[in-house]
């Protein structure tokens, strides 16, 4: 069937075009704009938004994990190249992602700029015309009035009661007192559409919130040892990213020392024996250079919350305290080295850089295992996160560190290309095997080495972003306004005399503008009103029956 | 030397019972087993009902041929009496409001399907609740519990509905549901009880979560209705082009317009709730990894579902895309969320990754 009435259309359509004026740049652009503002366009947008974000999932993104990233370009040598060349591995920042919301929100400011016109408009024009037969709508109640229940109003009353009622049941009411059917005509639900309006308004709130965030915060990461001070200013950050209108002179000048960092672990269960429970950072916080210190704590779950920014604990392990002589007696590097946990008995791999060693620099790779143990095969391994038996096990380097070429280097990783190996198991030398406390002196008068203490670290995530708060309001409200728009009910009523306009009676109907699974209730409850306002008869046959469809 | 870590002994949160953990474990067994009997009876009572219409169905023929026969006898227009089949029919199957009625006719099977229906709650309920006891927390931080008690709310929130609708004609479907949920968890993801690892440690999981859980118990709901409308849908086609009845069964269930309406207001009520979802996981997520949204996998899709569902809502407002269409529209939306319960927690790693698989 549908076949052919496309075949019977097609040549219509043909005529009315060539029919039709040829539309000008302002027609075109007029037209344009009434696609983009149709229902089905944003019907559309919204699908296409769905299947576009999912990639993003599918890919690892550069925004979260740079490193998956690159690791998955080295894996895929051939179709890696092509993905980011659409974008895939910045799905959320692609020019077709941006270009299908950016759509998505022109429809949906197109949309909204008349509709709040239309209904300013139907808020101030009165319930439409009471229908000539009311037997007609899908809700209608004929009610009889009896002297025996009590004396009956006179027509006038009963209309300014009934709009009364009507008012306090939250309709909005017009008395049609005069001509051949007097009436009062009622209308409620005006805050559906409101609230619909305040929805989809939130929606571009949230989305221009997020552009402030991303046009003035800042983001940045570092990691305190025990003992250290950060103090905010670009300088003590690892890693920061700011927004695109970020001015540095608004970092705000607190600092925050970690004290302490203490980690619970589950020892009782057997089944989930070692696993963290808590993490605990202590911390002393000034929030200017003339403020006094305040004792504060930093959790998983409740960040640090100081001068418009937030610190977050992300990542924490431990950083033994060693010190490095070179061959010349001289220390050559003394203090915390960052080591990075491996496992959930915290084995760590750890490298320390001593470029300051002369004659030669020296290097030292290996790992910090907590509470050290031997395996089967004689290994060293970890048999605990907490520290109970620390100890280092180490190779030892000594050359060219390779840092004076300008080239950045990664600090967790050791360039052992211009470096001799001076200790390690397969040397006769050996490895470094370190207790703490204890000193090794490094072959060949090269220096020595000593683990002096052990401490623990934290990595934060530091974050200041203004978009929040709007964000929250408007999500907010965004919620609220779709509870109402939803579960509004529109509703018209209309109340009529019976007998033209003697009060032998009431007759009322009522009809939902749009889905009202609820009506018929209304109706109930409205007649049960009604009964108990008016001298109501009392009769049980069909008559008052309330009648739905 | 200022080792200072030794601390790790002492603990603070609450202690584990282990074997009420057990007990409950047991409890979830045989309630999946209860629910398993339930699903039987529901089965049979749609076999039953179906056979009884058809019987009703040959009886009305044969009047009708009587009165034809009587009518040819005086040779006048037959007009087909209204009633003898119609009428009678209007008794076995679910009138499109779905209420229970006078003249709703006793369905013995489907009793006993309810009860123990009941029976299965009962015990599930139990179950869940001797697992929050044993564990100290609320039953819901790894893949097992959220199955688990996702399973409960399903079957309570479809328990309740049939308080005041007669929804049993959805019973195999849902307790079906409710069963392989089940069976998913004891089978595919058995897990202790244990404690929540520090991210999960926070309020909004209580909140965050139970509203996630009863949002997508909603929406199986609405899903059972919109496949079955899908379902009425196409059989009233192909009765209407005067083809044979395929799936003579669908008699029981109200027609595909009623079903629509329902299943879109369950969607609504869905919808608000997974709106508040999101922007509860975005507080938690802000105050756990300082930042309120961060395309992680599960917030992608999360945010793919909530979109998908707003297009369904458009979509009843879209000429056009009424009936199938917006039906279609909802069913891909709990497609998604299925996707996102299993596939996002199981194989895709992100930040959510340590919900116990
Ligand atoms: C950012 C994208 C959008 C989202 C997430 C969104 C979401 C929603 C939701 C959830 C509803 C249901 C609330 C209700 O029915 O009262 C709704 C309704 C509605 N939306 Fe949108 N919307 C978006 C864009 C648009 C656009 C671009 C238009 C205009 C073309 C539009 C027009 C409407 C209309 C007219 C309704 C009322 C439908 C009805 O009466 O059932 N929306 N929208």
């Amino acid at each position: 069937m549908a076949r052919t009435e496309k075949t019977a259309t097609k040549p219509k359509k043909q005529v009315k075009r060539s029919d039709a004026p040829v539309l000008g740049p302002v027609g075109m652009l007029r037209w344009i704009w009434t696609q983009l503002t149709s229902m089905s366009t944003a019907l559309f947008l919204l699908l296409l938004l769905a299947i576009a974000a999912v990639p993003g999932s599918i890919f690892p993104q550069r925004r979260v994990n740079p490193e998956m990233v690159t690791e998955y370009l080295e894996r895929n040598p051939a179709s890696g190249p092509w993905l980011d060349r659409f974008q895939l591995f910045d799905v959320y920042s692609s020019a077709w992602f941006s270009a299908i919301y950016i759509l998505l929100f022109i429809s949906l400011i197109g949309c909204i700029i008349p509709r709040i016109r239309k209904h300013a408009k139907s808020l101030r024009t009165p319930p439409p015309r009471t229908p000539a037969r009311l037997d007609r709508l899908p809700q209608y109640t004929k009610l009889e009035f009896d002297d025996a229940q009590g004396t009956v109003p006179a027509p006038q009353e009963v209309l300014q009661g009934t709009a009364k009622l009507l008012k306090r049941r939250g309709y909005r009411v017009q008395m049609r007192p005069d001509g051949a059917d007097p009436s009062v005509a009622a209308e409620r639900g005006y805050t559906r559409e409101i609230g619909n309006l305040v929805f989809h308004i939130s929606l571009v709130g949230v989305l221009a919130s997020m552009g402030l965030g991303g046009a003035f915060g800042y983001g940045g990461q570092r990691v305190i040892v025990e003992g250290e001070t950060f103090v905010n200013s670009l300088v003590s950050y690892d890693a920061f990213s700011p927004g695109t209108n970020f001015n540095p002179e608004n970092l705000e000048p607190y600092s925050v020392t970690l004290d302490k960092f203490e980690i619970l672990f589950d020892r009782e269960s057997e089944t989930h024996f070692g696993q963290p429970l808590d993490f605990t950072a202590h911390v002393t916080t000034r929030r200017g250079p003339q403020a006094e210190p305040q004792a504060e704590e930093i959790k998983v779950n409740h960040p640090l919350r100081i001068n418009g920014a937030d610190v977050y604990l992300v990542g924490n392990g431990y950083a033994p305290v060693i010190t490095v002589r070179d061959g010349e007696g001289n220390v050559a590097f003394s203090g915390p080295v960052v080591s990075v946990p491996q496992d959930s008995v915290y084995t760590s791999m750890m490298v320390a850089k001593v470029p300051d060693a002369t004659p030669d620099q020296l290097g030292f790779q290996g790992f910090l295992l907590p509470t050290a143990m031997l395996d089967e095969n004689n290994f060293g391994i970890s048999g605990d996160p907490n520290a109970i038996n620390p100890q280092l096990h180490l190779n030892a380097y000594a050359g060219d560190l390779g840092i004076d070429n300008g080239v950045p280097q990664n600090v967790y990783v050791l360039d052992t290309e211009n470096m001799t190996e001076i200790n390690s198991r397969s040397l006769d030398a050996g490895g470094i095997i370190l207790e703490a406390g204890q000193t090794y002196e490094l072959p060949d008068g090269l220096g020595s080495i000593t683990f002096d203490d052990l401490k623990r670290y934290i990595a934060v995530d530091i974050n200041s972003d203004p978009g929040k708060l709007p964000i929250a309001i408007f999500s907010g409200l965004a919620l609220l306004g779709l509870g109402v728009s939803l579960f509004t009910p529109r509703r018209r009523v209309w109340v009529k005399l019976t007998n033209g306009g003697g009060t032998g009676g009431i007759e009322f109907a009522l009809l939902a503008r749009g889905e009202d699974p609820r009506l018929e209730n209304e109706a109930r409850e409205l007649r049960a009103i009604f009964e108990r306002t008016w001298p109501v008869a009392q009769d049980d046959n069909e008559q008052g029956e309330v009648r739905g469809n | 030397m200022g080792i200072s870590s030794l601390s790790g002994y002492n603990t603070s949160l609450a202690p584990i019972n282990e074997t009420l953990g057990v007990y409950s474990q047991l409890f979830m067994l045989l309630a999946a087993m209860v629910y398993m009997v339930a699903f039987i009876f529901y089965a049979l009572d749609l076999a039953q009902t179906n056979k009884t219409i058809a019987a009703m169905d040959a009886a009305a023929l044969e009047n009708d041929h009587k009165v034809l026969a009587t009518a040819s006898a005086t040779a006048r227009p037959v007009m087909r009496r209204k009633g003898s089949r119609a009428d009678n029919i209007g008794e076995h199957v679910v009138t499109d409001k779905m209420e229970y009625t006078s003249r709703t006719v006793r369905r013995n099977m489907a009793r006993i399907a309810v009860v123990l229906s009941w029976l299965g709650v009962a015990v599930h309920g139990s179950a869940v609740v001797s697992r929050a006891v044993a564990a100290n927390r609320v039953p819901w931080g790894n893949m097992y519990e959220f199955l688990t008690t996702g399973a409960l709310v399903v079957a309570v929130v479809y328990m309740i509905a049939l308080l005041v609708k007669d929804l049993r004609f959805m019973g195999s479907f849902i307790i079906g549901l409710v069963t392989l949920m089940l069976c998913a968890a004891t089978i595919g993801f058995p897990t202790p009880v244990g404690h929540l690892v520090p991210a999960l440690q926070s309020p909004w999981i209580v909140i965050h979560v139970s509203i996630a859980v009863l949002a997508s118990a909603l929406f199986s709901i609405s899903f059972a209705m919109n496949v079955l409308q899908l379902l009425q849908h196409s059989r009233m086609n192909r009765l209407a082009a005067g083809k044979p009845d395929k799936l003579p069964f669908m008699r029981l269930v109200p027609g595909a317009g009623a079903l629509e309406n329902f299943a879109y207001r369950i969607n609504t009520i869905a919808f608000v709730m997974w709106t508040f979802t999101l922007i509860a996981g975005a507080i938690w997520a802000e105050a756990a990894w300082g930042r309120y949204w961060g395309w992680d996998p599960k917030e992608v899709w999360t945010f793919v579902i909530w979109v998908v569902y707003a297009g369904y809502l458009h979509a009843r407002a879209t000429g056009g895309w009424t009936g199938p269409r917006s039906a279609w529209l909802s069913i891909i939306g709990y497609g998604c969320l299925i996707f996102n319960f299993t596939v996002v927690n199981i194989y895709f790693n992100g930040l959510h990754s340590y919900a116990g698989v």
